[in-house]
């Protein structure tokens, strides 16, 4: 591809103006960065509106942004499932999250991991949840990589240049972004993508107004460009008398995506950021604006369908490199000027630098807490542990770049694939939790192990594809969210085991909080 | 545990919350292309719409917390 002078321009401008905010940021509500929930949490001190920028930046990432409308551009309707997923999320999180803000404000917990450890008294099974939390958080963060490599290559950037000295060095521009944002994740904590999710969201809101205006007047109207997709996926295929087909997959996944979202580590550290239950509420009220926007670009797949991307010889290069996940950055450069083409893009590619921070500091706040101090060095003082969580923060990113520049992107969509159906594993312990210490923590263990052993093996038998798998109740097929089967599994497992436990042992409960600690 | 907070009371307003549920769930309702609005077949404006009476739905169960000073 040949590189776009003043895309790159703009481009590189704004990049360099987040770089600065994010070193700022550390100044910004100053507190001691040698405090975990400080430099981890940012002081539990965002208000409805920093909130709102933050919990938006790290939720509706970069690769959100590039794979949901690849998945309407290759496959039709059935990639629209995020629009009722991220519908069905706000009542869950306004229900039950308060409460795990609350508690965690009242025990001084960072983590959710932290909250059972509190409640059932028992660091296996906490272990499990952090670990479940870090091993489901790392693909994500390589995805975010993913998401900003489409769009520098689309800026038509050489990604592998030869510099003096060095030789020739593999995804360079790549490796220079993510060592800028390790660097001032480092310094600043979570503060730092808190300020950058504000410029990201703004850049972001004005690409798909302008895109939404611009692109359906350019092709003629909705009309047609519904018109230009197969008329066979522009809905879901009918269910017939033996399979429910693509529906029932389409609504498990969107219930099942609703409940394991808010058990990823990055968004438990976003809620427990903010300065007060009420936030969250208001927050579940207000963050559906970028469901708004998440919808809008998702049709942008139908549009680059409309558009005739796919077939142009300039853009050739982009989908053997990337598939479908070029459609959107096709697009955008064949409807708009190059300057807004830089707009675009830096909207991207900072989407994915918020993310990918408070990913890895929810990772490195997991580790320190519940690994780290939990179990080689449980003396440590706050400084040390603070100083642990940045290290692990830096480790972290490296790992995930290393994985991007090493392995074929598919490991990362496969394994995040995955990781939706490991992470709600942890929802009877956490979310129930939240409610009840009559589950037994061994109990929970074992249906853990049951949710995640019986989801992994429906992936397996998909061959890593896709994670729906065919359900069969008496000769009717249900395709289901792998995610959604195995957790009934595993809360089935859990409930039975506790009852048992509960008559055969009768150990009391060992929790650390009581009732007022969740008002 | 000195004063030991009332136990949670169930309050009727939350059973609203369930109502998106219900209407996103039942995927049969809206897989269908007519009507279309301007060109936009129903099953995506439908579910756009959503978003909209989702935050519809919340916006009274706020109000009845916060009132309740939960």
């Amino acid at each position: 591809m040949t590189p776009n002078t003043t895309a790159i321009a703009v481009f590189i401008v704004l990049f360099l103006f987040v770089t600065v905010l994010g070193f700022v940021a550390a100044r910004w509500r100053r507190g001691d960065l040698n405090e975990l929930s400080e430099w981890g949490l940012g002081g539990r001190r965002f208000g409805t509106i920093v909130t709102w920028f933050l919990l938006g930046g790290d939720l509706y990432t970069a690769y959100t942004f590039i794979a949901v409308p690849a998945v309407l551009f290759g496959a039709g309707a059935s990639g629209f499932f995020a629009v009722p997923y991220t519908i069905l999320v706000y009542p869950f999180v306004y229900a039950v999250f308060p409460r795990l803000w609350s508690v965690a404000r009242a025990k001084g917990y960072v983590t959710a991991a932290d909250f059972v450890r509190g409640r059932f008294g028992n660091g296996t099974l906490a272990l499990a949840v952090a670990v479940t939390g870090i091993v489901a958080t790392m693909p994500y963060i390589a995805l975010q990589l993913v998401g900003m490599e489409v769009v520098i290559a689309g800026l038509g950037i050489d990604m592998n240049p030869t510099l003096p000295l060095i030789g020739q060095v593999h995804d360079f521009p790549l490796i220079i972004a993510f060592v800028v944002l390790a660097v001032y994740t480092y310094n600043s904590g979570l503060r730092a993508p808190a300020l950058i999710a504000v410029v990201k969201d703004l850049l972001l809101y004005v690409t798909v107004i302008a895109a939404v205006i611009i692109i359906p007047a350019e092709l003629g109207g909705f009309g047609k460009i519904f018109a230009a997709a197969d008329p066979k996926t522009v809905i879901l295929p009918a269910a017939t008398a033996t399979s429910l087909g693509a529906q029932s997959a389409y609504a498990t996944l969107a219930l099942g995506s609703t409940l394991a979202l808010f058990l990823y580590p990055h968004a438990v550290t976003g809620l427990l950021s903010s300065s007060s239950r009420h936030v969250i509420r208001r927050n579940a009220v207000v963050l559906p604006a970028y469901s708004f926007a998440l919808g809008l670009i998702a049709l942008l797949g139908t549009m680059a369908v409309a558009a005739g991307v796919k077939a142009m010889p300039e853009y050739a290069e982009g989908f053997k490199a990337f598939g479908n996940n070029f459609a959107v950055p096709a697009l955008i450069l064949k409807m708009f000027p190059s300057w807004f083409v830089g707009v675009a893009f830096a909207a991207i590619a900072i989407g994915a630098l918020v993310p990918a921070a408070i990913m890895s500091i929810a990772c490195a706040n997991l580790f320190t807490r519940n690994i780290y101090r939990e179990y080689l060095d449980p003396d440590c003082p706050p400084k040390r542990e603070a100083q642990v969580a940045k290290i692990v923060s830096l480790v972290v990113k490296l790992g995930a770049l290393f994985f991007v520049i090493e392995l074929p992107s598919t490991y990362a969509i496969q394994l995040q694939l995955l990781g939706g159906i490991i992470i709600i594993q942890t929802l009877p312990s956490v979310v129930m939790g939240l409610y009840t210490n009559w589950f037994n923590p061994w109990a929970l263990l074992v249906g853990w192990a049951a949710g995640i052993g019986s989801g992994v093996a429906m992936a397996y038998a998909n061959g890593f594809k896709t994670s729906t798998y065919v359900l069969n109740f008496f000769g009717l097929q249900v395709p289901c969210y792998a995610a959604l089967s195995s957790l009934v599994l595993n809360l089935i497992v859990g409930a039975a085991l506790s009852w048992l436990f509960n008559a055969v042992l009768r150990t009391p409960p060992s929790d650390a909080t009581v009732e007022a600690d969740y008002a | 545990m000195a004063a030991e907070p009332k136990p949670r009371r169930f309050r009727a307003i939350h059973l609203l919350l369930l109502v998106p549920y219900a209407a996103m769930l039942w995927v049969p309702s809206y897989n269908r292309v007519e009507p279309a609005l301007a060109g936009i077949p129903f099953f995506y404006w439908y579910q756009m719409l959503w978003i909209v009476l989702g935050v519809a739905v919340l916006i009274p169960v706020y109000f009845a917390d916060e009132r309740s000073g939960k």
